[in-house]
Order: structure tokens, then C-alpha cells, then sequence
């Protein structure tokens, strides 16, 4: 077969029109699969709320709304209602402190803080050793468990660091990882709503405390 | 029967992982279902860029035709990863790093050079087939004997408690091991043959 000669004509018009395909048929396959992919990311956020806090009956993706915490992280807050009244907020939080990278968890509090729930959204944590972050600190076995803790009366840090949650064996920086993105969804959220309640002067925070 | 040779040396004369040892970046296959993944996802690519490369071999300048394959590959892979975190979230989930990496897997533009800049159109793709599901296959074994020496599991099944798992195994160390034991497994029996 003839091949067409290396000439810089025919070199540049080759990768030209290479190129150009390749860049047409992304272009088309985008925009096929753009819906569906954020069909798929929320329907995981749908679920993931669900899970933190359940009993709601509003849509929390429409009322989400964004706070910057001290640390400059934008996280993204989802107030779930029941009725007119709050019952929950799921907070997407994360955290640099990581043993590899980023940690991003959902966490839910009810309005006075106490943690109801949470779930590891996206982490580069060990396989086996900080993956297990999942499901360790919902277990109630030891000190493991923060579900129910609250942030302000309960020292939410590992007991090496003087706290009282016992931390992953072996993977202590992945604890500290977690338990700081709960702080940080914490201090965030009771600091803005504190701002908030002078604000508004509402009532509502002192009867979801009982 | 030349056609048949085609597609069948991909799975153990010329098997990408055990004998030519190439393609080797995807040490991610921890688990039997992720090595499958894997595995479907670069026999997609192989596949679709051998028939592409088949057919446009004629056209390229000798000098240019190394960039073009791997525009003509990177197109598919960014289609697959598209396509899988469409449909199948969960496995993105878990591959959705690597996946971008099946682009500089050697084994793709290596077939693409070695075989399908050469061969006509339906070797091509034979040949694509028989080398894709050759690396299925190989990632599935490792995937599989990794998760069942790590966590106890086989395709997320539990066959006995995680608690007695080698953790070495799950971790990027175990891949070579069981690499290796694995490619010594196979040229013994190459040998009896």
C-alpha cells in the first residue's frame, strides 16, 4: 500500500483532520452522557442525605446552600425539614489533613450539632487500613462510635491525641482526617447559625435541643 | 485458522501481562470485579483503536503516525470513562483514576503499532479482541487471588473472615508478589506443554 509521504503539508494536514474527529466525536459523546452522569451524581447526594439524616420530607438539594469554613473550605449544607420544622442538616465537608489527599464525608447533625450520621463520600486513603473509615467510627464497639456524640461535650479526637474516640489501628492519620472534617462541618455550621439566630431572633434551635 | 491463532495468542502465547509483561501500569486490580473492569474497559479501546488504526494506516505520514494513534486512543478512552460514569457509577467509583491511565497503557499503542499499522482490518480486530481479553483476564486472576489473600473475599463474596486477610496483599507491594508467583505458575506449565 502507498503511504502518504512525510511531507510537512501532509503531516499537518493529517493530524488536522485527526484532530478534528476526534475532537467532534467527544463533543457528541459529552453531550450524550451529560445528563445521565449528573443523574448519577445526584442520585449518590440523594442517597447520601438519606442516609445522615432520614425522616425529611422537603427536597434538601433544593434548599442547599454554601459556607466557607475557617480553613477556606466551601462546603455545601442541605437543611432537612419535616414540615416547616428542622430536623436535620446534612453537611458535605472534607478536609486536607488526609494520608493521601483530600477527604470529603457527609456528615449529619441535628440543629443543636449532635452527629446522627455520616458517610465517606471520596478519600485516597489506604486500602484496608484508612478505608475503613466508612464503618469504624458507626460501630459501637469500644469508643469507636461518634453517632450521638456532640462535638462541644464530647472531645471528638483520638485518644492518642487525649480524646475519646478510639482511631482506626494502624491508620491514626486517617482518624485525625475524619474527625477534623467533622469539626470542621461542625464549627462551621454552629457558627454561622449562631449569626444567624441574632439575626432572626428565632426560637426553633432551643426546642430541637430537648 | 490463522484467524483463530490471531485471537487465541492473546490469551497465553502472547498474553500481555504474563509473557510480554507489558501493560503493567494497572496495579490497581485489588479486587476480582475491578480487574474485570479494567479489563472490559482496555478491550474496548484495543478493539476500537485497532479497527481505526486498520483503517486509516494508509493516510498517515510515517512521521506523524505515533501522535495520531494516541489521539485516535485517548479519544476512546475519554468516551469509556464518559460512558462509565454514566452507567455504571459505582465502578467509576472505584477506577475512575485509572481509567485516564489506559491511554499511556503500553499495551494499546503497542498493538496498535506492532499489529494493527500492519495487518488488515478483520486481524485487526481480532487481534484486538484476543489481546483485550487476554488482559482481562490476567487482571481478573490477580484481582481475584489479591482480594481472596487480602480480605477474605472473591467478587465481593466473603469466603472466610477479613480479620485473617494478608493486608500486603491489598496494598501495592501484593500486586508484584502475586505478579510474580503468577507468571512463574504459568511458564511451568508452558514448559510441560
Amino acid at each position: 500500500m502507498a503511504k502518504t509521504e512525510s511531507t510537512l503539508k501532509n503531516m499537518v494536514l493529517t493530524l488536522l483532520v485527526i484532530t478534528c474527529v476526534a475532537g467532534a466525536s467527544l463533543g457528541g459523546m459529552y453531550e450524550l452522557t451529560k445528563g445521565p452522569i449528573a443523574k448519577a451524581k445526584m442520585a449518590k447526594q440523594q442517597a447520601a442525605i438519606k442516609e445522615v439524616v432520614s425522616g425529611f420530607d422537603n427536597n434538601p438539594g433544593d434548599e442547599v446552600y454554601e459556607l466557607t469554613s475557617k480553613e477556606g473550605f466551601v462546603l455545601k449544607l442541605f437543611p432537612a425539614k419535616k414540615g416547616d420544622e428542622l430536623i436535620g442538616v446534612a453537611i458535605e465537608s472534607q478536609t486536607n489533613k488526609g494520608f493521601s489527599g483530600n477527604i470529603k464525608i457527609m456528615v449529619g447533625l441535628k440543629p443543636d450539632g449532635t452527629i446522627i450520621n455520616y458517610q465517606v463520600l471520596e478519600h485516597k486513603e489506604t486500602p484496608g487500613l484508612g478505608t475503613k473509615m466508612a464503618d469504624w467510627f458507626k460501630t459501637d464497639k469500644g469508643n469507636q462510635s461518634i453517632l450521638g456524640k456532640h462535638p462541644k461535650t464530647n472531645n471528638l479526637t483520638v485518644s492518642k491525641d487525649g480524646g475519646e474516640v478510639d482511631a482506626i489501628t494502624a491508620a491514626t492519620i486517617s482518624s485525625r482526617a475524619f474527625l477534623d472534617a467533622i469539626r470542621i462541618a461542625y464549627e462551621t455550621y454552629t457558627e454561622n447559625q449562631s449569626s444567624q439566630t441574632v439575626a432572626s431572633n428565632t426560637s426553633t434551635e432551643e426546642g430541637g435541643a430537648e | 485458522m490463522n484467524q483463530l491463532n490471531n485471537f487465541t495468542k492473546g490469551f497465553f502465547k502472547e498474553n500481555a501481562v504474563f509473557t510480554l509483561l507489558l501493560g503493567m501500569c494497572p496495579g490497581v486490580t485489588s479486587s476480582a470485579i475491578d480487574g474485570l473492569g479494567m479489563g472490559l474497559a482496555t478491550t474496548f479501546v484495543l478493539v476500537m483503536s485497532n479497527l481505526v488504526v486498520a483503517l486509516i494506516k494508509g493516510f498517515i505520514p510515517d512521521k506523524v503516525r505515533i501522535p495520531s494513534f494516541i489521539v485516535v486512543i485517548a479519544t476512546f478512552v475519554t468516551i469509556v470513562e464518559m460512558t462509565m460514569q454514566a452507567y455504571v457509577p459505582a465502578l467509576f467509583d472505584s477506577l475512575g483514576l485509572f481509567i485516564p491511565l489506559i491511554v499511556v497503557n503500553c499495551l494499546v499503542l503497542g498493538r496498535a503499532e506492532a499489529f494493527a499499522s500492519k495487518n488488515n482490518l478483520g486481524s485487526s480486530i481480532i487481534d484486538g479482541l484476543g489481546m483485550g481479553l487476554g488482559f482481562a483476564m490476567a487482571l481478573t486472576m490477580l484481582g481475584s487471588i489479591r482480594e481472596l489473600l487480602g480480605s477474605g473475599k472473591l467478587f465481593g463474596t466473603t469466603i472466610y473472615p477479613e480479620n485473617y486477610g494478608m493486608l500486603v496483599f491489598v496494598l501495592a507491594p501484593g500486586a508484584f508478589i502475586a505478579l510474580g508467583y503468577l507468571i512463574a505458575f504459568i511458564n511451568h506449565v508452558k514448559k510441560e506443554a
